[in-house]
């Protein structure tokens, strides 16, 4: 048995690397799972700004999605990564630098502005989704504004959003093998390493495999998550 | 800010010619693309549709591996894969030198890859909102099957597309800067470069998100003319 799968698989390289990879996936879902709870956190501001009545807040809020949804993340990440090297010293009189020292930090900033800008697009529609009746009937009833809001337009904004929002999170998991290159070693930063001391390729299709079981088993929890929550819209 | 204006100058003193041919190999790689993985995403979305069931298979299985798999890991599967591949084939005829394969090549072909199996979704989704009877009339009127598709069909299919493969098109533009990564030299690359010989990162990495949002404006302005133009003969805003 083991020689027909040694005969496929290069064993020996599993074993040297095969834990290495493990710690990767680990890394990879951290930022992602991490950046996408922090960048809907900071959607939620942005979309409300691009819904504003003030036009000056609608400009700011346009400008932040554009830029963020209209230039390649690697670019992204780096300017954040090598351009806070160059602000050194002003990050060191204020005590940010050991933060922005450090390639994973730069990772989880620059990926949360990202994800943020994504999100608060996809939770401007939900929002618009909402029929204009259900905030007017919240008014109606006397509910304060915000009250309004948390209770009555969000929730079902959110329903409209969980499509979108998995899709979000799934682009981010594969945008995420760009990290590599600043020194991170996730699932891809750890197959260049295997690839680049051995130059046996086939780290690169165990990376494939991984991604692919990683897309697709978050791909069914979402859809489980969101059959539960949208239960009450099933016909019965 | 003469020291900024300097640095982006054309010649010796200046990277400014550098990253405009960057641009150029940027733009062109991204154009020469979109028509292979259009149509072949095209070609995915008819054998997902098709009865054939072992066609139908494989377009389920083309589209699930490359929308699942990172873009950066696709282009270095084509790019390491095909060089190993390139070299036993050649091993074959008894050729054993080493052989490169062009990156400009390699960023194709997976790019390519990639839009295909997103624009596949795309193609899928105006198929089906199509309605039957579009082809049901073009067949009654006599038109043969494939006269029937590029008369009745495709004209539809183009205009309920075009919004989604506008999409597709500006995440390839976007997804270009990943070639950098095997040595092409494309606006990405020389930014890295101008970096390198300057220790201007903030300067160097902003101005080339300001060119790719440039590019992003431009298609995001002529997708909207062409979307009118294409939608010329329809009604809007009744129902």
């Amino acid at each position: 048995m083991t020689e027909i799968i040694g005969s496929v698989i290069n064993l020996d390289l599993m074993a040297r690397y095969g834990p290495r990879f493990l710690d990767g996936v680990v890394v990879t879902l951290q930022l992602v799972a991490i950046s996408f709870l922090l960048g809907g956190l900071l959607a939620v501001p942005v979309a409300l700004a691009r819904l504003s009545k003030s036009g000056v807040l609608r400009a700011l809020a346009y400008g932040y999605v554009y830029f963020f949804r209209g230039t390649p993340l690697l670019a992204q990440v780096f300017l954040v990564y090598y351009g806070a090297g160059q602000l050194r010293g002003a990050f060191e009189a204020v005590g940010l630098w050991t933060f922005f020292r450090d390639a994973w930090f730069c990772a989880l900033l620059t990926f949360t502005l990202n994800t943020a800008a994504y999100q608060a697009e996809i939770f401007r529609g939900g929002i618009q989704a909402v029929p204009r009746g259900q905030s007017e009937a919240a008014f109606a009833l006397g509910l304060p504004r915000w009250v309004a809001y948390v209770k009555v337009v969000f929730p079902q904004a959110l329903v409209t959003a969980l499509r979108p929002l998995g899709n979000e999170l799934i682009l981010m998991i594969k945008a995420s093998a760009i990290v590599s290159l600043i020194t991170i070693y996730d699932v891809m930063g750890v197959t260049r390493l295997a690839f680049s001391r051995s130059f046996d390729f086939q780290v690169y299709l165990w990376a494939a495999a991984l991604y692919l079981i990683l897309v697709e088993a978050v791909r069914r929890l979402w859809a489980a998550a969101e059959r539960r929550l949208t239960r009450h819209l099933k016909p019965v | 800010m003469n020291h900024y204006l300097e640095l982006l100058s054309f010649g010796p003193g200046g990277w400014g010619d550098e990253l405009a041919r960057g641009a150029l190999v940027t733009i062109s790689l991204a154009l020469v693309t979109l028509p292979f993985g259009l149509i072949l995403g095209l070609v995915v979305a008819l054998g997902q549709r098709s009865g054939n069931r072992l066609a139908h298979k494989a377009a389920i299985a083309f589209t699930t591996v490359f929308r699942g798999l990172p873009e950066l890991l696709t282009l270095f599967i084509v790019y390491y894969g095909g060089q190993i591949l390139l070299q036993k084939v050649a091993g074959l005829f008894g050729y054993g030198a080493q052989i490169q394969i062009n990156s400009f090549l390699a960023g194709f072909f997976a790019l390519g890859l990639v839009l295909a199996a997103f624009s596949s979704e795309v193609w899928v989704g105006a198929f089906n909102a199509i309605p039957d009877g579009q082809r049901e009339a073009a067949r009654a009127l006599g038109l043969s099957a494939g006269l029937s598709f590029r008369l009745v069909v495709l004209p539809q299919l183009i205009r309920i597309a075009l919004p989604g493969l506008g999409n597709n098109w500006l995440v390839l533009l976007k997804d270009t800067s990943l070639v950098s990564t095997i040595a092409l030299a494309d606006l990405m690359r020389q930014t890295n470069l101008a970096v390198g010989a300057t220790k201007e990162p903030l300067f160097f990495y902003f101005v080339a998100c300001l060119v790719y949002l440039f590019f992003s404006m431009l298609s995001g302005g002529l997708l909207g003319r062409l979307e009118e133009r294409l939608g010329r003969g329809q009604t809007r805003g009744a129902a």
